[in-house]
């Protein structure tokens, strides 16, 4: 973890209200080969509290995010030009423990804005020559990216979309259940998490909660686990799915 | 170190004044990825109950202008795991000064804890009777003053080291509070905890933190903060401990200019992990700037106006 400032190199519109911004700056502290799935946590001027956001991908001194606008601090964010300075801390939480999922047949999940840091987790695998079944899940084809990026990196992608408007019409546990995937690291919305963790298949899942501090200091996020209290920030945000519980 | 930033709190000197605030530290050890612990004049631990809390169901923050509220609800492992796991892995990374920060759902509760707490490697018990974040006990303590001093009292009566006590804005007259905290023994105040407040998503209406009211905290409470500190400052004979939205260098001479002997640092960790430091850093230069020998000397100075 550390601060610093990054400089905005590009800040562009992939798909609606959704945004793709490459930083440049310091990464080291960012354990991009063993543990994608880190993220970073960014002031902005005339907000108080920082905006967390994930990693998409690292590449020397370049890191990609991809937001999508929420509310006020994404809207901001995208409106942030090329050139621009941002104080960021960056390589905040845990990310995907990807020597867990060797040996299994790797379903590698992302739902929406969840997409973004399963790049990164995808690339990590490809890049140790495992084959990686990537099941991309979006509200509508519209609001679809990044199909073809997880197509180059030599990916198996399944797409499914709520109204079926681009592949599966469906949710990505439907996508799941055509593969013989045994093993899974997925992002998502919660209702996303909870029925894949419903198939009682192993894996890991990247949690999102609003935060105060984004490196463990104040207890906003914490969550139930069945191994105690956990921060969402500091302890996650990935967590194994046997350790997960969603209050049932 | 710089003898013109040292104070004292009463018989403890601080080496400088400036200490982050309970529930925006963790248990410290944490930090000290972003600065050496040493650096700071005292550290306040994460509020301790009798036993383990979760606290409160997310979402317990939110932002607002100039600020923030959450509704943590004293998320804490219990006095025993403190005590045993918490407070060795602290001591390992910071020898200063250090308050345990303790809470309550009852006058036998809080004695309970602030009994084993003396009893441990902490300088300063400090009593929270102002979390607004839980429904019974906790600001119940600070509303009142008889209450307030109940639990003075009976804290007093367990420990020998000092006891400062926490204390809510949330009240109509806050000098009462801090005088019946003296009355009933305390060593020191400190003052303030978080504001209530609300904020709301316009879209929908719905309250955005899951306990609909919580704490308000950041650069916009500063000027309650400082009122009271003052108020308090003319109220009662003791050490203050003055907190509330303090960011900057400027802030903390603010505060010990009202009446401050030392300053906690809140909601600004959270945005800046190296606020205390940097404030720190910032301090010799602005006394220079405004002709401050020694930060002792401005104790209280706005009182002469």
């Amino acid at each position: 973890m550390n601060q610093g400032i990054y400089e905005v190199l590009s800040n562009k519109w992939i798909a609606p209200d959704t945004y793709e911004m490459v930083l440049y700056g310091d990464t080291r502290s960012l354990a991009s080969q063993s543990r994608p799935g880190q993220f970073l946590n960014i002031k902005l001027e005339g907000l108080y509290l920082r905006r967390p956001i994930s990693v998409c991908n690292v590449y020397g001194n370049e890191i990609t995010i991809i937001y999508k606008i929420v509310g006020k601090g994404t809207l901001k964010l995208s409106m942030m030009l090329e050139g621009q300075m941002l104080d960021v801390l960056c390589g905040l939480g845990n990310g995907f423990d990807i020597e867990a999922a060797k040996g299994h047949n790797i379903a590698v999940i992302g739902g929406g804005v969840g997409v973004p840091p399963m790049y990164g987790v995808a690339r990590a695998l490809r890049e140790q020559g495992q084959p990686v079944t990537a099941i991309l899940g979006f509200q509508t084809m519209e609001a679809a990216f990044y199909i073809d990026k997880f197509r180059e990196l030599g990916c198996k992608v399944l797409v499914t979309t709520d109204d079926g408007t681009l592949g599966l019409k469906g949710f990505v546990t439907d996508a799941l259940r055509t593969t013989s995937c045994d093993y899974y690291l997925a992002c998502g919305p919660q209702p996303m998490l909870k029925s894949l963790h419903k198939t009682g298949l192993p894996g890991q899942m990247s949690f999102e909660e609003r935060m105060g501090c984004g490196f463990g200091a104040c207890m906003g996020c914490t969550c139930h686990t069945l191994v105690g209290m956990k921060r969402i920030c500091k302890d996650g945000p990935v967590f194994k799915s046997e350790e997960v519980t969603f209050g049932e | 170190m710089n003898d013109r930033l040292k104070t004292t709190l009463g018989a403890i000197e601080l080496k400088n004044p400036v200490m982050p605030a309970s529930g925006t530290f963790g248990f410290g050890y944490e930090m000290a990825e972003f600065y050496d612990l040493d650096l700071l004049g005292a550290i306040s631990l994460k509020g301790t109950t009798a036993e383990e809390r979760f606290g409160n169901p997310t979402p317990r923050i939110a932002e607002c202008e100039r600020g923030m509220l959450n509704a943590i609800g004293l998320q804490n492992p219990g006095v025993d795991v403190v005590i045993e796991r918490e407070l060795p892995r602290v001591r390992a990374l910071y020898h200063g000064v250090l308050l345990a920060n303790i809470s309550g759902f009852s006058v036998e509760e809080y004695v309970h804890v602030a009994s084993l707490f003396d009893k441990s490697d902490v300088d300063i018990l400090e009593i929270n009777i102002s979390c607004p974040n839980v429904r019974h006990g906790g600001m119940a303590f600070g509303t009142d003053p008889g209450a307030a001093k109940a639990v003075t009292e009976a804290v007093k009566a367990v420990t020998h080291k000092p006891v400062y006590m926490k204390l809510s804005p949330n009240v109509t007259d806050i000098a009462a509070i801090a005088r019946a905290c003296a009355e009933g023994g305390a060593d020191g105040i400190t003052l303030i905890n978080t504001l209530l407040g609300m904020v709301i998503d316009p879209r929908t209406g719905r309250p955005i933190v899951s306990t609909k009211m919580s704490g308000f905290s950041g650069p916009a409470i500063k000027p309650v903060a400082l009122r009271m500190v003052y108020q308090v400052a003319e109220a009662v004979d003791l050490p203050i401990i003055g907190v509330g939205g303090i960011a900057t260098a400027d802030d903390v001479i603010e505060f010990m200019s009202a009446g401050a002997s030392a300053v906690q640092v809140g909601a600004e960790n959270l945005v800046n992990p190296t606020a205390c430091a940097d404030i720190i850093a910032d301090l010799i230069p602005t006394m220079d700037r405004y002709g401050i020998a020694n930060l002792t000397e401005i104790i209280g100075r706005s009182h002469r106006f």
